[in-house]
């Protein structure tokens, strides 16, 4: 067959099937036993030309709702900001994206280069002292983190605030089945950890306390009460952070922390269902060598020119294999990319100034919704999310914004039974005031 | 650093800038929303203490700065679109710029994992027909796309064959058996799922030796991991023997897919006996490899193991498409929301675009391709396993070391023929070894040259040696002191 791809001519075959010395390519497949040897082909869809794949799938892509022509109030870990057009344009150079890991780091310098200026920034919002090239996201950069910090404690109990995020909690649990860890739920009280309950549960098998900061809520919680009783335990202090927020906010590694993690999403990351998004890890000087997956370093060549280079690589799977702490391999380099594009093209500045517009945003919802009667729970601060409460069914609620052209807020009945009837409704910099209005009005009817 | 004194420079004179050295105060690079609300004051908003003192140096930069600086960047990198690239064991094949724009679609870039089902139906149905055509092509029962690289779905199915035998209380099946050909992860994997790892050896045939398996294995053996073809790009002919010794003491054949490639409409993992097998989507099925992912890692089951899938499993039913939570044994969940989405949109556009004779194709190409390319280096290299390769191989630089010249210099003159050189110092049972991998996007010309070039090695290893030892010569940088990068890490950038 001919495909565009797919280069050989008949002439090359026949060439190539000469020089190996064999008569079709048929017998190149000789060593696979007949009754495994897998007869005709495949019962799959047949091939498409080009412009007819594309008509099939704009057309599948169509029959979803994105967030270009509708108003969206949903975040719950993932976030509609401002993306630079810049980035891209940068992802898009093929150098970047048909490239692999840079094992060869003369020819790999572009790559390398970028990722360290990604471990810098994230060091910068985090206030930490090294960062690694990325993980597949929060979710599973917060698992792993708890995973250190069980190794590196050699204690076997992780406690989890019950305001971080459900899916990463899940996370959570899921890699600490694998390494026998127990985890433990905190209680929350008004909308954040509860200092009482973690002060009676903390104890000296405990091997870290996880929390989030901004919360699952939209909370912006005060870990530094969480800090002084976690370090006074000997436990590590995990904090998961959303990196847009740290603009503006004191940074968990000024708090304390010892291990910072979160996604870059919010960065210039486009929402794709839920993935690919681009997971940070951030740690303190003394785990340095605990850190998983990848990490670039400075260094000079023979002439002593500036390089990098993938660097103290016996802590990884493929040098440690069955001594290995995490698996993790493949990050989300280009995604990784993407964010730092969108972190200098913010700058020092545009990330305050954003960080900024989402708390004045957020509270102006908050603002708008009790002045037209709703009950806002948790009077703390917010950032990104409030939790209103609403009469009768978020889904329904939800299915009639959907008719107004917004997309409402999550539903928290599905992650909290005492939460039935509250929606999280989520307000970032690109959400208008007129939008924000409109969303109170429509919800006029389903005011609790 | 000669010419750093030379010159007088603090810094070398052809250091790439940093971009936080191209910073100056007062430029931006951003557009941001106009502020449509009242102003308050922030420290009305926050806890006291909370809001920010010191702000995080990010660069201060124009955006044609930012442009020309990731434009230098690129330039000092070398992609599959930049040049041959036979990585082995990475498929590094040529990435469809179709599925670029596909994944950028807004219907599928622009919409949220949490939003109403009726919304998405798009989506859903795109994830169940990738899941549909990935169950036909690796002969499993149902795949899950949730792991998010080919690591996270080795620990995935693990983690599915643990809960397995617990549900039968075979609590004892704490081994999992590796070849000792076997890529670092997959031990690793078994580590960190909760399980030993033994390692099982190969023989003179280069494929796992038998006796060896029925020794290691017993009541505690919860599963082997495989590759087929193996790491050495040779098929294990044994594959059934293999399958019924696992089956006969009750463990789990799993396949890692990495090498699919050289195998797609010749034979499946399911049809040769594998209970469990993951994909590597941004390998054999273009998803890019984006300088170390993102990649996509799904994850195939036959029946027995269906009900210990991750949650939330994407059902088709008379309404629609629906994700179902009530799935009371699956292992929980690996991964906020259901996958790599964009990358699997990706696979699936490449598998739209090549149909069942263009799957069957890209393997007898890729096969084709490794052979014609060992049969030519075979006069000038060690090749330790003389059969028919699939679709890759492995050579030993063994002669080439006792001349003095390692396969690491090797691999760097090849930098100086524009190249990307092969996999090296692995597989670990072989010395010196150099795993090429072409693939079948790559003409008879370019694989020709890339031979010759080989050749041309192979005779300077012989007459002037020291040409590939100081190799690479063209590059932007030479070797890189990878001692002083360990022992004194250098890890961020901090202001002079």
């Amino acid at each position: 067959m001919r495909h565009r791809y797919l280069p050989m001519t008949e002439q090359d075959e026949k060439e190539m099937l000469d020089t190996i010395g064999v008569s079709s390519i048929d017998e190149l497949f000789s060593d696979i036993p007949e009754k495994v040897r897998f007869q005709g082909q495949y019962n799959i869809k047949p091939a498409k030309s080009e412009s007819s794949l594309l008509k099939e799938l704009s057309q599948m892509a169509a029959k979803n709702a994105d967030n270009r022509n509708y108003a969206s109030f949903l975040g719950a870990g993932v976030y509609d900001h401002y993306k630079p057009i810049i980035v891209d344009h940068v992802i898009s150079r093929s150098e970047f994206y048909t490239a692999y890991t840079p094992y060869q780091p003369e020819i790999s310098q572009g790559e390398l280069q970028a990722i360290f200026e990604f471990q810098t920034m994230i060091c910068e919002l985090t206030g930490m002292d090294l960062a690694n090239s990325s993980m597949y996201d929060g979710g599973t950069a917060l698992a792993e983190a708890g995973m250190l910090a069980a190794g590196h404690t050699k204690r076997k109990k992780l406690l989890i605030s019950g305001a971080v995020n459900p899916e990463s909690q899940d996370v959570v649990r899921m890699y600490a089945l694998g390494q026998s860890i127990e985890v433990v739920q905190i209680p929350t009280k008004d909308g954040i950890t509860d200092i009482d309950a973690l002060n009676n549960m903390i104890d000296d098998n405990t091997a870290a306390v996880l929390v989030q900061y901004p919360n699952f809520f939209g909370q912006v919680e005060d870990i530094r009460k969480v800090e002084s009783l976690t370090h006074e335990a000997n436990a590590l202090l995990v904090v998961s952070s959303n990196p847009l927020a740290l603009g503006i906010l004191t940074s968990p590694g000024k708090l304390g922390a010892d291990i910072v993690v979160g996604d870059a999403q919010p960065f210039g990351i486009p929402e794709s269902f839920g993935g690919p998004h681009c997971g940070y890890f951030a740690v303190t000087k003394k785990l340095m060598r605990k850190v998983p997956g990848r990490l670039v370093g400075e260094t000079t060549d023979e002439v002593g020119r500036r390089g990098y280079v993938l660097t103290l690589q016996a802590r990884e799977q493929h040098i440690r294999r069955d001594k290995a702490t995490s698996n993790i391999c493949s990050n989300q380099a280009l995604n990784a990319l993407a964010a730092s594009v969108a972190m200098t093209a913010l700058g020092k500045k545009g990330v305050q100034e954003i960080a900024t517009q989402n708390i004045l945003k957020t509270n102006y919802a908050k603002k708008a919704f009790e002045a037209a009667g709703f009950n806002v729970l948790y009077q703390g601060s917010h950032f990104n999310e409030i939790v209103v409460n609403v009469k009768g069914s978020v889904t329904v609620l939800n299915k009639e914004l959907f008719k107004k052209g917004i997309i409402g807020g999550f539903d928290l009945g599905k992650v909290d039974q005492n939460l039935e009837g509250h929606a999280l409704i989520a307000v970032t910099e690109q959400r208008t005031k007129e939008e924000i209005d409109a969303l109170v009005q429509e919800m006029g009817s389903f005011r609790a | 650093m000669r010419l750093c004194k030379k010159w007088g420079l603090s810094v070398h004179k052809d250091n790439q800038p940093l971009i936080f050295e191209l910073t100056k105060e007062g430029r931006i690079g951003y557009s941001l929303p106009e502020l449509d609300i009242p102003e308050v004051e922030l420290s009305s908003l926050l806890p006291e203490g909370l809001l920010r003192e010191e702000a995080a140096e990010l660069p201060e930069v124009s955006e044609l700065d930012i442009m020309r600086h990731y434009t230098a960047l690129s330039k000092r990198n070398h992609g599959v679109d930049s040049g041959f690239y036979p990585l082995g064991s990475c498929t590094m094949k040529y990435n469809p710029k179709i599925n670029e724009s596909v994944a950028r679609f807004p219907g599928f870039a622009n919409i949220h994992p949490l939003q109403d089902e009726e919304t998405v139906q798009g989506a859903m149905e795109l994830m169940f027909d990738l899941q549909e055509h990935l169950i036909e092509i690796t002969g499993m029962d149902e795949v899950t796309l949730q792991p998010a690289a080919g690591a996270h779905g080795e620990w995935t199915a693990l983690m599915m064959i643990r809960a397995f035998h617990i549900s039968n209380g075979d609590t004892q099946r704490t081994k999992v058996i590796v070849p000792d050909s076997a890529h670092g992860t997959n031990p690793a994997s078994a580590t960190v799922a909760g399980f030993d790892t033994i390692t099982v050896k190969s023989n003179e045939y280069g494929l796992v030796d038998l006796e060896d398996l029925k020794r290691v294995v017993g009541d505690d053996t919860a599963a082997l991991m495989l590759t087929n073809p193996n790491t050495l790009g040779l098929f294990e002919e044994n594959i059934l023997e293999m399958a019924s010794i696992i089956h006969g003491v009750g463990g789990k054949l799993y396949y890692d897919g990495a090498n699919l490639n050289a195998v797609m409409s010749k034979a499946r993992p399911g049809d040769m006996g594998f209970d469990c097998v993951h994909l590597n989507l941004h390998k054999t099925f273009t998803g890019p490899h984006g300088g170390g992912g993102p990649g996509s890692g799904p994850v195939g089951v036959k029946k027995d193991l269906i009900p210990f899938l991750p949650k939330p499993v994407l059902v088709k039913t008379e309404q629609g498409y629906h994700f179902d939570d009530n799935r009371p044994q699956s292992i929980g969940r690996v991964k906020p929301f259901y996958g790599n989405f964009g990358i699997n949109v990706r696979a699936y556009t490449y598998i739209r675009s090549m149909g069942p004779d263009g799957l069957k194709a890209i393997t007898e190409y890729a096969v084709l391709n490794a052979n014609y390319m060992m049969r030519r280096l075979q006069p000038h290299f060690d090749l330790p396993y003389d059969r028919h390769c699939k679709h890759e191989f492995v050579l030993s630089g063994r002669r080439q070391k006792k001349l003095g010249v390692r396969t690491l210099d090797m691999a760097k003159r090849l930098l100086d023929f524009g190249y990307h050189p092969p996999t090296i110092y692995f597989p670990l049972n072989v010395e010196e070894a150099m795993m090429i991998e072409p693939t079948e996007t790559e003409s008879k010309e370019t694989l020709d040259a890339f031979i010759d070039a080989m050749i041309q090695i192979a005779k300077e290893v012989e007459e002037t040696p020291e040409i590939v030892q100081q190799a690479p010569h063209t590059t932007v940088i030479k070797r890189l002191d990878e001692t002083k990068a360990a022992r004194t890490p250098v890890l961020r950038y901090i202001k002079a």
